[in-house]
């Protein structure tokens, strides 16, 4: 059941250039899967609207969820600076996650581009399956990447070439000679479509991760929609909505 | 003490809604709120036929408030009358259903089909979305075109109507006259206020509709001051809203002229909202011994 609740913060961290870790105890983590995500609400009240943000990693007694993420504006500033046994507003748990079953003892590849990186940890962590990891990054301000080698092989693609593949994670797939049955994954847009068209050739199935901006975040607003193939279900037009019959779709059923 | 109110024959339980739009037809925020505490849900906004409405982004937020340009995406009056209203029945709440169209002859549609709807106790016209090319605030910029599309709709209608007018004229009471003068039922303002924003880094506008419409607690004042000059130049009833954050608000509206009160965008900061307003609303009127909510309508001093 969706609840928002007040959650307390026990750790935070900066990982690389705009790029926190933190950590809030919340009762949330009781039901959270990977792939679903929570939003946080700023105290400022300036900014009203609830700020959507992927759940990285549950801990092992499903107490505490962490959030990886990048600072864009006033919202995630002022998360940035919450210390240890602050407290924050949470609206959870979310949408739809991965469809983990689909990649049980499968050769699957789990895609993270940047700040789409995050959910692919717990997805790792609750996959049984040959996995392949391959992640993008700008530049060798790398994250993340440690927590996922305990999980599978890590293939890391950096944009300027400082680390790994020079180019994106579609290049360290080629230059790696990779393959895979299943792909999960999350990041910007042109990789999602690069990914999108890659499935199609392979005909393989590919579940991806959208975001959009939203403002309710349960499926009530209609502001974070995406093109759909057919017609919607829920719409009865061809629009689904990312934050509750998504963020996660098999690629072909929408259009990017 | 008596918390219902009348709003053109029908009585809410209490004077709280949902503000169209931001509640959808109620299933999704029935996980957080029960539907039975509410005065009425007002559904969002329905066409005769499915709309796929703007492309994204289509929301942003701003100081204070937020941007939506939608365009009134919505299943069509069909699904609505098969799938939503069958739920909101399971309530003991008053349901409106918002109707909007691109022509006249489209509103009448909807408004012909909900006639054989009972359980639909108010018909919500939305003349004032400024988010569509095509009708909606077309017929509500304009006193004339507002009194056409009034008492024509009041020939078709069964139910009674309430004109959901636009902030974005230059008099909003010579709008309120109009509708009143057509036949209107009860009236509610206001809809959200044109805006604009953009993203300076990207040069490019946050919504893709470059214009969208601005509600959240900023625009709190400008509301108040329409619904008071709305509440003395007419003697329709009147459902306030705009920027409503929590009960103190709803009264402003209430003193200012309200009957009833609608809120929207907060149902997206605090999803408790509405249902928490109604226990404020109950607190106020203890505190100041206020025995019939009715006597607080209208009751600014001065």
């Amino acid at each position: 059941m969706k609840q928002k609740q007040t959650a307390t913060v026990r750790s935070q961290r900066q990982l690389a250039a705009q790029i926190f870790d933190m950590w809030i105890e919340t009762e949330l983590a009781g039901e959270a899967a990977p792939g679903q995500f929570i939003c946080l609400y700023p105290k400022d009240k300036s900014t009203l609207l609830p700020r959507p943000i992927s759940i990285c990693e549950i801990n092992e007694e499903r107490t505490a969820l962490r959030i990886v993420y990048r600072i864009t504006g006033k919202g995630t500033t002022e998360f940035s600076v919450y210390k240890q046994g602050d407290t924050v507003s949470v609206l959870g748990n979310l949408g739809n996650g991965f469809p983990v079953a689909k990649g049980k003892e499968k050769r699957v590849f789990l895609i993270g581009g940047g700040i789409g990186i995050p959910p692919m940890l717990q997805l790792a962590k609750e996959l049984q399956a040959q996995k392949q990891i391959v992640l993008g990054y700008r530049s060798n301000e790398l994250f993340l990447h440690n927590d996922l080698e305990r999980y599978g092989q890590v293939y890391v693609a950096t944009e300027d070439g400082s680390a790994g593949t020079k180019g994106n994670v579609m290049d360290a797939i080629r230059e790696n000679g990779l393959d895979a049955d299943v792909i999960f994954a999350c990041g910007p847009m042109p990789m999602l479509r690069a990914i999108k068209r890659y499935a199609e050739e392979k005909k393989i199935p590919a579940y991806i991760s959208l975001e959009e901006h939203m403002a309710c975040g349960v499926g009530a607003c209609l502001g974070c929609v995406v093109k759909t193939k057919e017609v919607d279900h829920h719409s009865n037009v061809h629009n689904a909505r990312i934050c509750t019959d998504g963020p996660v779709f098999e690629a072909g059923e929408v259009e990017i | 003490m008596n918390l219902k109110t009348t709003i053109a024959g029908v009585t809410l339980q209490n004077p709280v809604m949902t503000a169209s739009g931001t509640f959808g037809s109620g299933m999704e925020y029935s996980e957080f709120v029960d539907l039975n505490r509410l005065g009425a849900v007002v559904t969002k906004g329905v066409a005769n036929v499915p709309w796929q409405g703007n492309p994204t982004p289509r929301v942003a937020e701003v100081y204070g408030g937020m941007l939506n340009a939608i365009g009134l995406q919505n299943p069509g009056i069909d699904v609505l009358m098969e799938r939503d209203i069958p739920f909101l029945r399971q309530y003991n709440t008053k349901i409106i259903v918002n109707v909007c169209g691109k022509t006249v002859e489209d509103y009448i549609e909807v408004v012909e089909k909900l006639g054989d709807e009972p359980a639909v106790a108010l018909l919500e016209i939305n003349v004032s979305c400024p988010n569509v090319k095509e009708g909606a605030i077309a017929f509500g910029q304009k006193a004339d075109a507002l009194y056409n599309i009034t008492s024509e709709l009041k020939k078709h209608a069964r139910q009674p109507l309430i004109m959901k007018l636009s902030p974005n004229v230059t008099d909003i009471t010579e709008m309120a006259k109009a509708a009143e003068a057509a036949g209107a039922d009860a009236l509610s303002l206001i809809n959200t206020l044109t805006g604009m924003k953009i993203d300076v880094h990207k040069r490019k506008f946050a919504i893709a509709n470059k214009t969208g419409g601005m509600s959240g607690p900023a625009i709190k004042p400008i509301a108040v001051r329409m619904v008071y000059q709305t509440a003395q130049a007419v003697k329709l009833p009147i459902i306030g809203m705009g920027g409503i954050a929590n009960a103190e608000d709803a009264i402003e509206f209430i003193l200012a002229g309200a009957s009833a009160v609608s809120i929207g965008a907060m149902n997206f900061v605090n999803p408790y909202s509405t249902i928490e307003i109604v226990k404020g609303i109950e607190d106020y009127m203890k505190k100041y011994k206020v025995e019939n909510f009715s006597d607080l309508i209208g009751a600014v001093e001065g």
